[in-house]
């Protein structure tokens, strides 16, 4: 928009007729004017888009956590408006501080070994070899597969009578763990899963940023002496950040919000041990024949705030590398 | 990459607000209800497709009351939201076959009419049945059909462990059964106790069936009924995955013919017949003997308010020939349901003596939101599935997990 506004080029050449008559700024004026109805008219279609799907929403959702909605108020309307109330109640609920606890736990987790084990897959297949390119697409297969595929396979692998990891561990003779049925193990095995299914996308984020890096680094170093290892956290590690930084929170975005996962292994079970924000919010809203929306989409609200904060950090982050 | 960066953060954040929010609102339907001569149903048997028995008596009884049918199946857990945010759009269904304790929910809601708007004949239900679609002395529906639960055994496993089915008639026989059958190296009794209401839909046979009230969790009487379940679960009587079992995960394990016992439910009799192995029936012992009240599954035939309360004639058709006593019959057979009526109950034994069981069943069972529990219900069956989690996965006693859960409960329906 700036820039439209500051070239006036065209000026001279459309100065004909009646507009000559006019001063420059005025002539400016107009011009600026038929310039921004078009820049609008091209806006709008995206502008439609996202009031529709974006702000609409989130409206709902805020109006929802705002009002007393019963049943009956969700029909027939005439909720009355009870301001935080709603988050009041979700904040003091005994289910609160374990769910917050377990959401904080799977996330960061989660986030740390999928991009450990990401990173060191891209280090790897970034040296091509021989059917590489092939054993880097079967990485991909857990982030091709639907979510209720693979949830539903590692439930029946962690079934604590016939899952194949208990059967591998009598076999060594160590006793069977109740993955999912105890609620020591529950949380871990649904994070367990859930590094499987988030190693592909940073593995193929992390590898598309290790081909940005120039050989020639790579050849200075050597030059000058440097291992493999002083490589990696020399050039690689340093030159990767700002990838590493969007890989991180795009990352952290997707686990905070992850239900199906978690609804298909455990249902947040036994007794709320693998219950996170988000599950709790679904069960409140729907996993009861009572729906409670106004709390249901007040821990919504949790989310999209922690949501948010992670993504101001990162912005300001990046521009405090930029002014750097 | 500041750009690209900042769109893909933007991306990511709307992601989050689409999935918790959008989810809210992005379910409402679009069938037009009030376009002249179509009537529309929905029901929860997505399992029944166009060519199937239940969709043609639909077509039928449409075309008897001399209209068109569209008919929608929905998955039994979809159906009470998508429901309510129709009925929040102003485009309800004619017609609505909802299973029997969303019928409380419902009415609460102002959705459904009441047999005095829609003149549905009721007179003929067994009582403990229409129980479950009454509230405040107003009778919203008419069971289409009634299932409970049941104990079924391998004849085969429980001949090889020495156990005589006979001998079964209490808790405490039930459990010498147990004993034997791991001890002959089979495996006891599965179930479903996950944390869901499908999980206290299986518990309360084993509640009620202790002398436990749901206005009291914390009862004597309660938590020997959590202990039951627990002292199997620790003795290896019952599977550990119990803890995660569905019906049907549970069901699939009975069906590996190593189990003496399994706790389901009618629906299961067609795929009994597919194990391979000899199975038997009882019903499920109270603790002192004698047949345990079971909660009543099944769905209810409703009319959903509309706007034009014209229509309310022609659905009040539609509902009486899927629920009249020939239709019953085909209904029912093609559900794998106990009739509602005593008639038809002893019609369908006479076709099928083995149902005789369950018609006993069905005739001993009651409705969850009975009681005059209505839309407490629901906020009691919570705390009382986390405390049967809690007390099975170890992380509290029985004791302990239900007195939490009664000031839950208490707290939920105050």
């Amino acid at each position: 928009m700036n820039q439209t506004t500051q070239t006036p080029t065209g000026l001279s050449v459309r100065g004909l007729g009646g507009s000559a008559s006019g001063p420059p700024r005025a002539r400016a004026r107009r011009r600026l004017h038929s310039e921004q109805w078009a820049a609008w008219a091209f806006l709008t279609p995206v502008t439609v888009y996202l009031l529709a799907f974006f702000a609409y929403p989130l409206y709902r959702n805020l109006d929802l956590s705002l009002r007393d909605y019963t049943v009956r108020s969700f029909v027939s309307g005439g909720a009355e408006f009870i301001g935080l109330a709603n988050h009041r109640k979700v904040l003091g609920d005994p289910a609160f501080a374990p769910a917050l606890t377990h959401t904080v736990v799977f996330t960061l987790v989660s986030l740390a070994f999928q991009f450990a084990i990401g990173l060191a897959l891209a280090v790897f297949f970034a040296k091509s070899f021989r059917l590489s390119a092939i054993l880097r697409a079967l990485f991909l297969v857990p982030w091709l597969l639907p979510l209720i595929v693979s949830a539903s396979t590692w439930s029946w692998m962690l079934n604590s009578d016939s899952g194949v990891v208990n059967a591998a561990l009598r076999l060594v003779g160590i006793a069977p763990v109740h993955w999912l049925t105890s609620p020591q193990w529950s949380l871990l095995s649904v994070i367990l899963a859930n590094v499987w299914i988030g190693i592909p996308f940073n593995l193929v984020v992390l590898y598309n940023g290790l081909q940005s890096i120039p050989a020639q680094l790579y050849e200075a170093a050597q030059i000058d002496g440097a291992n493999g290892w002083q490589q990696f956290w020399r050039v690689t590690f340093p030159l990767l950040r700002p990838v590493s930084a969007i890989t991180l929170l795009l990352g952290l975005v997707y686990t905070l919000k992850v239900f199906d996962l978690i609804w298909i292994m455990t249902r947040g079970g036994p007794s709320d041990s693998s219950t996170t924000l988000a599950t709790w919010s679904y069960r409140l809203s729907f996993g009861n024949l009572l729906p409670e929306f106004g709390p249901g989409a007040a821990v919504g609200n949790l989310l999209i705030v922690m949501a948010l904060a992670a993504g101001l950090i990162y912005i300001r982050a990046q521009k405090r590398q930029y002014q750097r | 990459m500041n750009q690209l960066a900042s769109r893909w953060r933007g991306l990511g954040v709307t992601l989050v607000a689409l999935v918790t929010a959008g989810g809210l609102v992005a379910c409402s339907s679009s069938d037009g209800t009030t376009g002249g001569s179509t009537y529309t149903i929905w029901d929860p048997y997505p399992q029944f497709d166009d060519s199937s028995n239940w969709v043609k008596l639909l077509s039928d009884c449409g075309s008897k009351a001399g209209v068109t049918v569209k008919r929608t199946a929905f998955d039994t857990s979809d159906l009470t939201s998508k429901t309510l945010l129709a009925a929040q759009q102003g485009n309800a269904p004619d017609v609505l076959i909802v299973d029997n304790p969303v019928i409380s929910t419902l009415a609460e809601a102002g959705v459904l009419t009441t047999s005095d708007d829609n003149k549905l004949d009721t007179s003929a239900i067994d009582q403990n049945l229409l129980g479950a679609g009454q509230s405040g002395g107003k009778t919203y529906g008419i069971p289409i059909g009634a299932n409970t639960l049941a104990l079924y055994y391998n004849k085969a496993v429980l001949q090889a462990s020495g156990v005589d089915i006979a001998s079964v008639k209490d808790w405490a026989s039930l459990t010498a059964a147990l004993a034997k059958t791991t001890a002959a190296g089979k495996k006891g009794i599965t179930f479903s106790a996950i944390g869901t209401e499908e999980g206290s839909f299986q518990f309360l046979p084993w509640f009620w069936g202790s002398g436990a009230h749901l206005t009291k969790l914390d009862s004597a009487e309660a938590v020997s009924a959590v202990t039951l379940w627990t002292d199997w679960l620790k003795k290896g009587y019952a599977p550990n995955s119990a803890i995660n079992n569905t019906q049907t995960t549970s069901w699939q394990e009975f069906a590996t013919g190593q189990y003496a016992f399994a706790e389901n439910g009618t629906w299961q009799l067609a795929n009994a017949k597919k194990t391979g192995f000899e199975y038997g029936i009882i019903a499920i012992p109270a603790i002192n003997g004698g047949t345990a009240a079971a909660p009543t599954g099944g769905e209810f035939v409703s009319v959903p308010v509309q706007k034009t309360t014209s229509r309310y004639a022609v659905s009040q058709k539609l509902v009486a020939c899927l629920t009249d006593s020939d239709n019953s019959l085909t209904t029912t057979t093609t559900l794998s349901y106990i009739a509602p009526t005593a008639a038809v109950q002893a019609k369908q034994v006479a076709a099928n003596p083995e149902l005789k069981v369950w018609v006993e069943a069905v005739g001993a069972a009651k409705g969850r939101t009975g009681d005059n529990l209505g839309t407490k219900y629901p906020k009691i069956s919570q705390p009382l599935w986390t405390a049967m989690q809690a007390a099975l996965s170890g992380s509290a006693t029985p004791q302990a997990a239900l007195t939490t859960a009664q000031a839950a409960a208490a707290a939920a329906t105050k």
